[in-house]
């Protein structure tokens, strides 16, 4: 066994995985301020995306540094690779929390106004997305991560619905304009972290069985060769 | 292109140990292909199989096919000395004949054979040191230095001019940098790169940065067996054999 080697990837996973957490919490924090009105959860949004960008740096380092001193092949490259590729999501899906905080604080300034749009039920949708696609890689499971590749199509369908309603509203009520179109903004950035959780779940399929299924390409042709029995290694 | 050496139920010992079992494993043709697996794994024998080097050490055996071209190797009518002819070998350590000068090493295999034409045997001679890589760094001094006063690299690219010289069909290298320092062996690296426009390579490693560097395509062996053969990249990215990933991962054993 290569000790220090399987010391860099052991520590590159626990950082991703302490980064993924970050990343559920500001989507929470976020949409609780926007849910409840609430300026201190957007705060902590706020604080805690420095973090986040500072553990996407530290990532991006241990990989870099594991690339070039460990020449890593095969199911180690590929998870390298993944980790590269799920730190950048897992920081966008941090700034998308950020956007949602900021649009928040935005509708905070004005009265209260009903919003026609079910975000709670997005929201969960959306976070339960997250959570799977990090599970996924934790577990080193395919299976969860092609489950989460097919959530993203409900997300959409919402965000769609969402706008239609939106629209509508603000022909409605223009007064208002102003907040229907925050309220758009927040589905809007909901639907991108959704995004950002199948991208994880394309990456760790990759990860796992080496299928390239990004695009919607290869999921039938990743289904047959798990079939056939052939995985990837799932030591990490 | 097509296949340059068909290789079918290809068996060898070592008196009764078996160092190889039941090997299918053709080489394309222009291309380099890598054989790699840990010490003892039969990567040696299988290529000191195809020129018929096996059968010089005492008590070893073969059975099984080898085609290269027309020729059958181990057919009955089929003389060592012509095949091993038309399949140069480079070895892991550079062996130039040490009191011959950098001219006479290369045309060695030429004279050897009862050539004689000066002007042809001086063309031949800079022909194959400039595809070794090696005809500036050797062009002032060809009957003026040895081959021993050579650098190591320079002369493993010696020995390669040396093999070019007779023309073979395909070049066999059995590890063939791993005495070399790094900057001489991306200099054989890049020969190799270059020598697979007008030959194929079967090239030994240990290395498996260097398979994945100069290798179209790859052989892992395993206990005189060929687990898996594969496009290079294939190998080292998504390999489907478990032990294979194993090995390349560095998780063996």
């Amino acid at each position: 066994m290569r000790t220090r080697f399987q010391q860099g990837l052991d520590e590159l996973k626990t950082k991703l995985l302490e980064m993924g957490g970050l990343a559920e919490s500001v989507v929470e924090a976020a949409v609780e301020g926007y849910m409840r009105r609430d300026p201190a959860a957007c705060q902590i949004v706020f604080g805690r995306e420095t973090i986040i960008n500072q553990a996407e740096r530290d990532i991006d380092g241990i990989a870099v540094d594991l690339l070039a001193m460990q020449q890593p092949m095969a199911s180690d490259l590929r998870f390298i690779l993944a980790v590269l590729k799920i730190n950048a999501d897992l920081e966008r899906v941090g700034d998308q929390a950020v956007n949602i905080a900021q649009r928040s604080l935005d509708l905070m300034k004005g009265p209260p106004v009903e919003i026609p749009v079910d975000v709670p039920r997005m929201t969960t949708a959306v976070a339960t997305m997250v959570r799977r696609a990090l599970e996924s890689f934790i577990t080193a499971n395919s299976e969860v991560a092609e489950a989460v590749l097919k959530m993203d199509n409900v997300v959409d369908r919402m965000k769609d619905e969402a706008f239609v309603t939106l629209v509508r509203q603000m022909e409605k009520d223009p007064e208002n304009i102003r907040f229907y179109l925050d309220a758009l903004l927040v589905t809007r950035n909901l639907e991108r972290i959704a995004d950002h959780a199948t991208n994880i779940a394309e990456d760790v399929i990759f990860w796992v069985r080496g299928d390239d299924v990004r695009h919607g390409q290869g999921l039938a042709k990743a289904a047959e060769r798990h079939d056939e029995g052939i995985e990837g290694h799932k030591s990490h | 292109m097509g296949v340059a050496i068909e290789v079918n139920g290809l068996n060898a010992w070592f008196g009764k140990a078996q160092v190889l079992a039941d090997i299918n494993m053709n080489v394309d043709a222009n291309h380099v292909t890598a054989v790699i697996g840990p010490s003892g794994c039969g990567k040696s024998t299988y290529v000191r199989c195809l020129n018929r080097m096996h059968e010089t050490v005492p008590d070893a055996r073969v059975t099984g096919k080898v085609q290269v071209g027309e020729i059958d190797v181990y057919g009955s009518g089929t003389a060592a000395v012509d095949v091993r002819r038309r399949i140069g070998m480079v070895f892991q350590k550079p062996n130039p004949f040490p009191s011959m000068s950098i001219y006479d090493n290369v045309a060695a295999g030429l004279k050897l054979n009862g050539f004689r034409n000066r002007r042809q045997l001086d063309e031949i001679v800079e022909r194959s040191l400039r595809l070794a890589a090696l005809w500036d760094e050797v062009k002032d001094v060809l009957k003026k230095k040895s081959g021993a006063s050579l650098s190591g690299g320079q002369q493993q690219r010696l020995c390669i001019a040396r093999a070019l010289a007779v023309e073979p069909e395909l070049l066999l290298m059995d590890e063939p940098a791993s005495a070399l320092d790094p900057i001489s062996t991306g200099k054989i690296e890049e020969l190799i790169f270059q020598l697979k426009k007008d030959y194929t390579v079967v090239i030994v490693t240990h290395n498996m940065q260097q398979a994945a560097r100069v290798a179209d395509y790859t052989g892992f062996f395993l206990m005189g067996k060929l687990i898996e053969f594969d496009k290079t990249e294939k190998i080292f990215t998504t390999p489907s054999d478990k032990r294979t990933e194993d090995y390349i991962t560095g998780r063996f054993g």
